[in-house]
């Protein structure tokens, strides 16, 4: 491959690479992110290629293993273009049948379809399946037409057209104007306004300068920045480098979590081609602007993920984060000016060159502009990554795209922003997502995580799981944070196990107040979140748990007891079976009794027990019913004894 | 793990001390764990206070400083695993297994970590041994896949 | 270097550039509490005790003293209710861990604050830093250094260097205000003897 020296010369070899690709040969579309490759999209890989290959449609039928298409609860997925017909929940064993019906003979397979739960039709193309149809993929939405390890395929869909056009067209001021008129917000945490950023960096003096993607997404139950840059790391790296034009710099950073293998992979070769192809190194495109970019993987710190942690990371030392009363982006790596963006903020770059700042701000809300990618999970029916316009309801994301809740149970929360967001309610369902408005609530953005709690999940063990966290993953430095929220943590977990007191809830508000006013960052700062928004919305549950010894939820081990209703006992044996404790008493026509003392509370019984019986109870805040006695245990099945 | 091979990895990350984690991971990566000697070889050739290579080593969830088991065993315990049911995961692994979170048996047959978010939510409650990822477990499962590994 | 004008606790206060609220307010004789504070060290902001309220014409936020540039016409703060209230809770955060150190004791008279509001755990350690500091920018030796994170974190000695440095040295001794280093230190001692055998 020959280096690409000038924007006619990009032009001119993507016209060549579009003509040299056939819209109508078949495709076959494989998500391979990596959660599909934990349901096992590599094998489904495999039989694809291998069916091909026996079907003797070689150099007729292209596999293209895709990113992360989002609908991570149907993978793996597979969409077969020019027709786009969609299948999900892919096995190998599917695939022959793939190939000789719908391959060869362009015949639908019904069973692989999806089918809508509630009129219960069945949909081919992804464009109509409610998950899709009601999102808006600006960002996220190349996704499924690129193999991320083709930088070919990023450019025969316009690829780094944003790059050449900020180069050849517009000076490093007018790339930040237009970021800055974009009113692009950061998609990683607080929603600082990148334009401002920017120039903040720009104007500090120092030749050296640095731009930095914070890939070191921690937030546990998000993955979208693992997606994008597992499945489309190029317009990470296109955006990466206008802002580095923008702002004068020639040096960035990839800051990636070591747990995400495939990402780092995939942006290491990502880096490789763009290096050959001449969009990295030295005069990019002919315009004399020279950048280069090195992954620095991250070895395992949540704290890291604030900026002034990552760039102490970046140093190569201990993630302590540091004070900002002088910012980053003119004191960071180095005590040099330095920019620090998310991988999302980045990839909506290109976007805004392309297609101009007044494209960009068409949609969302007034204060928050553009689309957010959400990490839909939990007790959710559709667990998925969705990309929608800002200012789009908490319940139009959690009911018409995610399906509403898992199992046909009630919605209780939804937990937003990551260890430093909150709870909201079913009262606040129609609040508009934005950045403010989800810090009005008590929540906030964060990056994106929409964590969905139902009527079993307790608020009170909610809040003690996130500050368990973060006492593990605070860095220990500041007094506030490291001991106030160990405090906290000791409260709370008392409080679920039932030793809660009164005056309990008062000291928790203390200890908020003094992590929130007093900690060194933003860890420490927004630790108190999780339980100051669940204390706001959910105190009963609080209440509970303090005063009467129970969990509403039915959820916190130390509260709960399971018995076996013995009017409702067929003496099946299945609970027996399957306690791993060994704490059913019982036998064949013996109805069971749970050993209160043997019980460890995993609920196996409660769950296994055949629910036309439902005779395994769960109870909290009440005494355990004595048991039956021994002689009245064993079942006379009348009818059979006739 | 030989001096050598250590002296290989400083040398692709031309000993700069800001390589000091990088370096650590590579020799993580390879050898699955840090053996006191290498720390202190990384601190002689890099320059770096031996007490700053110890922060990061114990800063750092990605490092160990004592070897691992034969398998690994990492719970998923990001919020979506969760509100799952993934304490009951652990509790049943903890309980089969006789260790904790952090801790190898003593025949060296399994370490168990829990981690903070695998990205499978949809397969909550996740477990993953030796890189393979088992989902939707409860305690019942979850003793069913441990009783594959010897 | 340019003079800066301030003013604290409603007293004009004059300073130079580049100086933090915490020595401007020293040299004007107003006292505020620290104790990961030293002057041969660079600040560090770890004990948060230093907390101020500052007023930049009418912004008003809570800022630790011992890392805040002074500005012209800044307006501090150093003592209202809930300044106080934060030290308090700091200082009985800390009692938990050290409720014999004389540091804390008299910060607690001050304060109001309850030796008991937090079952004891006494590690001694407050993570002040002071030693490890010390050891790194005065002495230059790196003998002790912090290891883990979070509620784990800790000091330790370096034992290879440890014996050959500390023995004639012991200058961190003194800067700790509980008994905790030296407690670390005869530790890594005996081990040192120990393997020595």
């Amino acid at each position: 491959m020959a280096r690409i020296n000038s924007p006619a010369e990009l032009e001119a070899f993507r016209s060549n690479l579009i003509s040299g690709r056939d819209p109508n040969k078949t495709c076959i579309t494989l998500c391979s992110g990596s959660a599909c490759h934990a349901s096992g999209s590599r094998e489904v890989a495999a039989s694809i290629e291998e069916e091909i290959r026996k079907q003797g449609l070689e150099g007729e039928v292209e596999l293209r293993r895709t990113g992360c298409h989002g609908f991570c609860e149907r993978g793996p997925i597979i969409v077969i273009r020019p027709d786009d017909i969609c299948y999900f929940q892919i096995k190998p064993e599917d695939v022959p049948e793939i190939i000789s019906e719908t391959i060869r003979q362009k015949k639908i397979i019904e069973r692989l379809l999806y089918t809508d739960p509630i009129t219960n039709e069945k949909i081919i193309q992804e464009s109509e399946i409610p998950f899709y149809k009601n999102q808006g993929r600006l960002v996220f939405g190349s996704n499924v037409q690129i193999d991320p390890k083709s930088i070919d395929d990023y450019l025969a869909l316009g690829g780094y057209s944003g790059l050449s056009k900020a180069l050849s067209q517009m000076s490093p001021e007018g790339v930040l104007e237009e970021v800055r008129t974009s009113n692009l917000r950061g998609r990683g945490g607080g929603g600082f306004p990148t334009g401002r950023k920017w120039a903040e960096s720009r104007n500090a003096p120092g030749d050296m300068k640095y731009v930095i993607v914070n890939a070191d997404e921690g937030d546990p139950g998000a993955y979208m920045d693992r997606s994008l840059l597992e499945g489309n790391p190029h317009s990470v790296l296109e955006g990466l480098i206008i802002g580095a034009y923008a702002i004068g710099s020639t040096q960035g950073y990839i800051y990636v979590r070591q747990e995400y293998p495939l990402a780092v992979q995939n942006v290491n070769i990502a880096i490789r081609q763009a290096e050959e192809y001449g969009f990295l190194g030295k005069n990019i495109l002919g315009s004399g602007f020279d950048f280069t970019i090195d992954v620095h993987q991250g070895a395992g710190a949540f704290v890291c993920g604030e900026s002034s942690a990552l760039m102490t990371a970046l140093e190569g030392k201990a993630g302590e984060p540091r004070p900002k009363y002088i910012h980053t982006a003119v004191k960071g790596v180095w005590d040099r000016p330095s920019v620090l963006n998310n991988v999302e903020t980045w990839a909506n770059v290109p976007l805004i060159i392309n297609k101009g700042a007044d494209w960009f701000t068409q949609y969302g809300t007034e204060k928050s502009k553009g689309t957010k990618i959400f990490s839909l999970v939990g007790k959710i029916a559709n667990t998925g990554l969705v990309e929608v316009p800002m200012g789009v309801t908490l319940r139009d994301i959690i009911f018409k795209i995610g399906g509403g809740i898992l199992g046909g149970k009630k919605f209780k929360a939804v937990q937003t922003g990551g260890p430093s967001g909150g709870c909201l309610p079913e009262e606040l369902l129609d609040l508009e997502v934005g950045f403010d408005e989800l810090s009005k609530a008590g929540s906030m953005m964060g990056s994106g995580g929409m964590i969905i709690m139902d009527e079993d999940t307790c608020m009170v063990d909610v809040a003690r799981y996130f500050l368990n966290f973060l006492t593990d993953e605070s860095c220990g430095k500041c007094v506030p944070c490291r001991e106030g929220i160990r405090q906290m943590l000791k409260t709370l977990t008392n409080i679920t196990q039932g030793k809660g007191k009164e005056g309990d809830i008062e000291l928790l508000e203390q200890l908020a107040e003094v992590a929130g006013e007093a900690a060194l960052c933003a860890l420490g700062k927004s630790a108190p979140n999780p339980f100051l928004s669940t204390l706001k919305y959910f105190r009963d549950e609080y209440e509970a748990h303090i005063r009467e010894k129970r969990c509403p939820a039915l959820s916190c081990k130390e509260l709960i007891s399971f018995y076996i209703d013995p009017t409702r006992c067929q003496a099946c044996m299945t609970c027996l079976r399957k306690c791993p404790s060994e704490a059913i008493i019982g036998a064949k026509r013996q109805i069971h009794v749970v050993d209160q003392d043997k019980c460890t509370k995993c609920g196996t019984c409660f769950e296994v027990c055949p629910s036309r019986f439902a005779a395994v109870k769960k109870i909290s805040g009440e005494p355990v019913p004595p048991p039956i006695p021994e002689e009245a245990r064993t079942i006379v099945r009348k009818s059979k004894e006739k | 793990m030989d001096k050598e091979r250590i002296d290989q990895i400083i040398d692709k990350h031309h000993s700069d001390p800001s390589s000091l984690i990088q370096i650590l991971l590579d020799i993580q990566a390879e050898h699955h764990w840090l053996p006191k000697e290498a720390l202190e070889q990384i601190s002689e050739r890099l320059q770096v206070p031996m007490t700053r290579v110890q922060h990061i080593a114990t800063f750092y969830k990605a490092f160990s400083l004592v070897p691992k088991g034969r398998h690994q065993i990492h719970i998923c315990m990001g919020t979506a695993c969760h509100v799952r049911g993934a304490s009951r995961v652990l509790d049943t692994v903890e309980g089969l297994t006789g260790i904790k979170p952090g801790e190898t048996d003593l025949d060296l047959k399994f370490s168990l970590e829990t981690v903070n978010c695998l990205g499978c939510c949809a397969l909550g409650p996740v477990l993953e041994i030796d890189g393979k990822t088992h989902g939707k477990m409860a305690p019942v499962q979850t003793a069913d896949v441990l009783k594959n590994y010897d | 270097m340019s003079e800066i004008l301030l003013k604290i606790d409603g007293k004009e206060v004059k300073a130079r550039e580049g100086m933090t609220v915490l020595e401007a307010a020293q040299r004007a004789g107003i006292s505020i509490p620290t104790l990961c504070h030293h002057e041969k060290l660079e600040p560090y902001g770890a004990c948060r005790l230093c907390i101020v309220e500052i007023d930049m014409r009418g912004w008003k936020k809570l800022v630790v003293s011992c890392l805040y540039p002074v500005a012209q016409d800044l307006v501090v703060t150093t003592k209202s209710e809930k300044i106080n209230r934060i030290r308090k809770m700091i200082v009985e955060l800390l009692l938990a861990h050290a409720p014999d150190a004389f540091d804390l004791q008299d910060l607690a008279r001050e304060y109001g604050a309850d030796r008991d509001r937090f079952e004891k755990e006494s590690s001694f350690c407050i993570h002040c830093g002071l030693c490890v500091r010390y050891c790194a920018e005065v002495k230059k030796k790196h003998a002790v250094g912090f290891v883990n994170r979070g509620a784990n974190r800790e000091i330790s000695f370096i034992p290879e260097v440890a014996s050959k440095e500390c023995w004639n040295c012991k200058e961190c001794f003194p800067l700790c205000p509980t008994e905790a280093l030296q407690a670390a230190y005869v530790l890594t001692e005996a081990l040192m003897s120990h393997t020595r055998q």
